[in-house]
């Protein structure tokens, strides 16, 4: 019987470990922490070109995390992106004007939305769409620009 | 000429009996399990002698796979100044592969092979025809408990295995290199996504603990009921266990993350 005891016990204490690392990678290694707060309001803005923009890619303003992509689509009459954005719920204020753009972290990092707030007095609400945005940089093209106008100044 | 045709159709007939029996064999099982459920302290019995005997190794295997992932990673990412990308690394590679494979060969290994040698032992002395004289159905009894106790086991291993080679990583990185410890969290919870991710690993190490579970009853059962027999059963146990968590580790790969 005091076998049988100590044998429950271990193998509780195994369940409870096993369940402890399980709940500490959901935690403290996924991005768990980034669902909670997932029921804020919805915004759109159609970009000429995404980069490498992703569902769940982050957006910004003045470098504070305010929302995440929450889909991609590409308009049907427009053939630009048409991107949704879904903002945090505490980030209620910002201007109808907002301007968006799309950068990248780093050199080679992931790419992000930025938001530049406007000079508006009405707020963005659910389902507005973001007129100001700036596409993304593609590097080929940059580049083939620089050569062409170096073309162009040489003559 | 005759007789390398009879051979060859002898070994061709045979392997198809040999799977016959063990899905019989795994269909039977699935049938005991239920029955598991009024009779629980069974299964807890064998999550011990399957589970938590096997920590340790889970543990020590765990901590220096997540110390190597660490040092090895931090090499070549310091190379491109990214060696805050290194928590990534170590958390992507622990929790999509390295848990659920290396802790289910582990699994094979430690458990598996014991696994085998009990049940085997248990038929050559002739205790699983006792039971069968006395009325108890042996796959209920015996086979079924270490069946769902295996199941239960190697995920949490897994999971278990992966926080520690995180931890490790984590020590490495952050004590030994001097990775900053803000960023190396922070990116690893950027990038590490809790569906893809974490879940895809937990089905992972389900179905190699299924897998191989069922493998190492399976050899123990249908074991040539000699020592040696016993001996062969082990061997062939963590043999094909290995075969078939890295064949199936690729499918699954190929299934879940193919995609992309």
């Amino acid at each position: 019987m005091m076998q049988n005891k100590s044998t429950e016990i271990f193998v509780g204490m195994f369940v409870a470990a096993g369940l402890a690392a399980l709940f500490m990678l959901a935690m403290k290694v996924s991005n768990l922490g980034d669902f909670t707060d997932e029921t804020g309001y919805q915004v759109t803005a159609e970009f000429e070109n995404i980069g490498g923009l992703k569902v769940r890619s982050a957006v910004t303003m003045a470098g504070v995390r305010v929302g995440r992509v929450a889909s991609i689509n590409l308009h049907p009459v427009t053939y630009n992106a048409e991107v949704t954005i879904n903002m945090y719920p505490q980030f209620d204020n910002l201007p109808l004007d907002t301007s968006a753009s799309i950068y990248t972290a780093g050199l080679l990092g992931e790419q992000y939305i930025g938001l530049v707030a406007g000079a508006e007095e009405e707020f963005l609400q659910d389902g507005d769409v973001i007129d100001l945005t700036q596409p993304a940089l593609v590097l080929e093209q940059v580049i083939g620009q620089f050569l062409y106008s170096k073309a162009e100044g040489d003559e | 000429m005759i007789n390398l045709i009879r051979s060859l159709g002898r070994w061709g007939l045979g392997t198809f009996e040999r799977q016959g029996r063990a899905h019989l064999f795994l269909f039977n099982m699935l049938l005991g399990i239920p029955g598991l459920f009024l009779r629980f302290s069974l299964v807890v019995q064998q999550l011990f002698s399957v589970g938590v005997l096997s920590i340790l190794i889970i543990l020590i295997s765990g901590l220096f796979v997540g110390m190597v992932l660490g040092l090895q990673g931090y090499n070549t990412l310091v190379d491109f100044g990214a060696e805050e990308s290194l928590g990534v690394l170590v958390s992507l590679s622990l929790v999509r592969e390295l848990g659920p494979v290396v802790s289910a060969l582990l699994f094979a290994g430690r458990a598996g092979s014991a696994l085998t040698a009990e049940i085997g032992l248990m038929k050559s002395t002739e205790q699983l025809s006792g039971m069968e004289m006395m009325a108890v159905d042996p796959i209920r009894r015996i086979i079924a408990p270490r069946f769902l106790a295996g199941i239960i086991a190697m995920p949490l291993l897994a999971a278990i295995f992966s926080a520690v080679g995180i931890l490790g990583g984590f020590l490495v990185g952050h004590g030994l290199l001097g990775v900053d410890d803000g960023a190396f969290w922070s990116q690893m919870q950027a990038k590490t996504d809790l569906y893809d991710d974490i879940l895809n690993g937990v089905i992972k190490s389900v179905v190699f603990g299924f897998v191989v579970t069922w493998i190492a009853l399976f050899e123990g059962h249908d074991a040539t009921p000699t020592s040696e027999g016993v001996g062969r059963a082990t061997t062939r146990t963590v043999v094909h266990s290995a075969f078939a968590i890295l064949g199936l580790d690729f499918v699954l790969t190929a299934l879940m993350f193919g995609d992309e």
